[in-house]
């Protein structure tokens, strides 16, 4: 199928289009996938919190039907594909946007899709944070609220920022699936030149574009993760 | 003075219930250094955290100063337990904030921040002689170090009680030593009751005044640490003053060589040559193949494992010898145990 990807003729309309859709693909991509990231993180941290915080044996005991309730909903709503996602939403991305095409509109199957991972991200993330440091706030007299705020998430925080590069990343990989709903991007150039119009060369630059991203937000994540962990004693 | 009134927790585990604590009464002054000891899994730490209900007790009481802390409810709870502060074995510090943080935590925790904190921190740290540490983060201090901090956050909300959690218990000797002149110190010079919780014999030997032995959930023995030591009376307390009397060091066992464990409970024998004299008088030459002893007041307690060679009639001849001696125990060691 790649016959006619190498010539000439396909390598000036590559360069052509790369110049002249790319920098305003990249922004999108950009931009949706941060977006994106920020507001699940804003619904899926504290639920992460509460999962762990709410745990019988957490700082701060919910009801058991409550947190069973939360677990099933959190499951649910990773079962589902993220392609059927974008299409079951569709009344909550009308209600939110008010169209379900777009840009902007694939925020919302996104967020939708990112939380409840999120939201699992952060509870694995505090449930390692050494239970003796949680029982000598106790101790101190902190309450549940204290813990949560001055010691299981800061404690956590190297783990946290890790985590959100994993979700960054992941996100950023669904976003470029959401050029099938008409969200703009990497994923909507790769789709349109090379799934409709066979222009191969195009699909590959936008694929080699969303690789140097992921990679750029994993170094980028890494680093801060390694940076902001006071563990690691050999640091200058 | 803090109560300790018919004590008792139990667990309920998948296994069946399980007894944590029996009926453990306990009262201990104010501004003592009180040591609880015990083996592992005898209840310490459970008893420790019935104190600040860390761990709530099933039964029983634990009064401090006229309150019963079972009754406060989680506020007051929280306000109780600014006075009553612990340090434990693994130093428990917030390892992504410094040491001057770490000490300012429990200020915060009750609302005192900013420069007030962190000069009162300053102060604390002199104390514990870590000033030159203050913008350092624990990782980069050494166990005894990371322990002084944990001493310098207990003692930031001034508490009067001082609940210390096997806080020696992974560190060398010598830092140990540095650690426990350090309690001792604060004992005197703030008169905080401290609380030692802990498994080694030596730790309440050199700062606690009164010692309770817990075994199996239950206090066998307490009372002030040298009556206590120098007399155990039941069998859980002559295990941790002569520890290595229960177990056997490795020996090459000659097979002529009969072996006999001389237990001395007691004894003024130290100070009589007494091997020598088994020589003299009985003329049988034992080989000391172990031995271990200690003095604590004006007896002698521990054990040695003497060879002695010459069949049957030598073995009866000796143990008959040392038996007759006030405070000793001979008994012939099985072979091959």
């Amino acid at each position: 199928m790649f016959e006619n990807a190498f010539t000439s003729e396909a390598w000036e309309t590559a360069v052509k289009v790369f110049v002249s859709e790319f920098p305003l693909a990249i922004w999108e991509t950009v931009y949706v996938t941060l977006l994106s990231t920020f507001f699940a993180i804003i619904i899926g941290l504290p639920l992460g919190v509460l999962l762990v915080a709410g745990d019988k044996n957490g700082v701060l005991p919910l009801p058991g039907w409550l947190l069973k309730t939360l677990g099933v909903i959190i499951n649910l709503l990773r079962s589902v594909p993220f392609l059927i996602l974008m299409v079951l939403v569709f009344p909550i991305t009308r209600a939110i946007v008010g169209t379900v095409v777009g840009t902007p509109a694939t925020i919302v199957p996104l967020v939708i899709a990112a939380f409840p991972f999120i939201a699992r991200l952060t509870e694995s993330s505090l449930r390692d944070v050494d239970p003796n440091i949680i029982e000598a706030a106790q101790s101190m007299g902190a309450s549940p609220l204290q813990i949560i705020t001055k010691v299981m998430i800061p404690e956590s925080v190297p783990s946290l920022l890790s985590n959100a590069t994993i979700a960054v990343t992941t996100i950023l990989g669904y976003s470029a699936m959401s050029g099938i709903i008409g969200g703009g991007g990497l994923g909507k150039i790769a789709l349109n030149y090379g799934y409709y119009r066979y222009k191969y060369l195009i699909m590959i630059f936008a694929v080699i574009l969303l690789i140097v991203l992921v990679q750029l937000f994993q170094t980028c994540g890494t680093k801060l993760a390694i940076r902001s962990d006071k563990r690691l004693k050999n640091k200058s | 003075m803090i109560e300790i009134k018919n004590l008792s927790k139990t667990y309920n585990t998948s296994d069946g219930t399980v007894e944590a604590l029996k009926d453990v009464s306990i009262s201990i002054p104010d501004g003592d250094i009180f040591g609880i000891i015990g083996m592992s899994g005898a209840g310490k730490s459970t008893l420790v955290r019935c104190i600040n209900m860390l761990e709530r007790p099933s039964e029983g009481t634990v009064i401090i100063d006229g309150t019963d802390m079972s009754k406060l409810d989680s506020s007051a709870l929280r306000e109780a337990r600014r006075k009553i502060t612990m340090i434990f074995q693994g130093f428990n510090l917030l390892m992504q904030r410094t040491v001057l943080k770490n000490v300012c935590f429990p200020m915060e925790l009750s609302g005192k921040k900013g420069k007030e904190a962190a000069k009162r921190a300053m102060e604390l740290l002199e104390v514990v002689g870590l000033a030159d540490k203050a913008n350092v983060y624990p990782a980069q201090l050494s166990g005894g170090q990371q322990q002084r901090v944990a001493i310098a956050r207990a003692l930031a909300t001034s508490p009067e009680v001082l609940l210390c959690d096997e806080a020696t218990s992974a560190l060398d000797p010598t830092t140990t030593r540095s650690i426990l002149d350090l309690l001792s110190e604060i004992n005197e010079k703030l008169g905080i009751t401290i609380i030692v919780i802990t498994h080694q014999m030596s730790v309440v030997e050199s700062v606690c005044r009164h010692v309770a032995i817990l075994d199996n959930g239950t206090v066998v023995e307490q009372g002030e640490v040298g009556e206590v030591f120098s007399n155990p009376k039941t069998e859980a307390a002559r295990k941790l003053v002569f520890p290595e009397g229960e177990t056997d060091p490795v020996i090459a066992r000659d097979s002529e060589e009969v072996f006999i464990r001389v237990v001395f409970n007691g004894a003024k024998a130290t100070a009589t040559p007494l091997i020598a004299q088994l020589a003299i008088d009985k003329g049988i030459a034992a080989n000391i193949s172990y031995a271990s002893t200690r003095s604590i007041g004006d007896g002698s307690y521990g054990s040695m494992l003497l060879g002695i060679t010459g069949g049957e009639e030598n073995v009866k001849t000796a143990i008959d010898y040392l038996q007759q001696m006030p405070g000793v125990i001979a008994r012939e060691v099985p072979v091959n145990v």
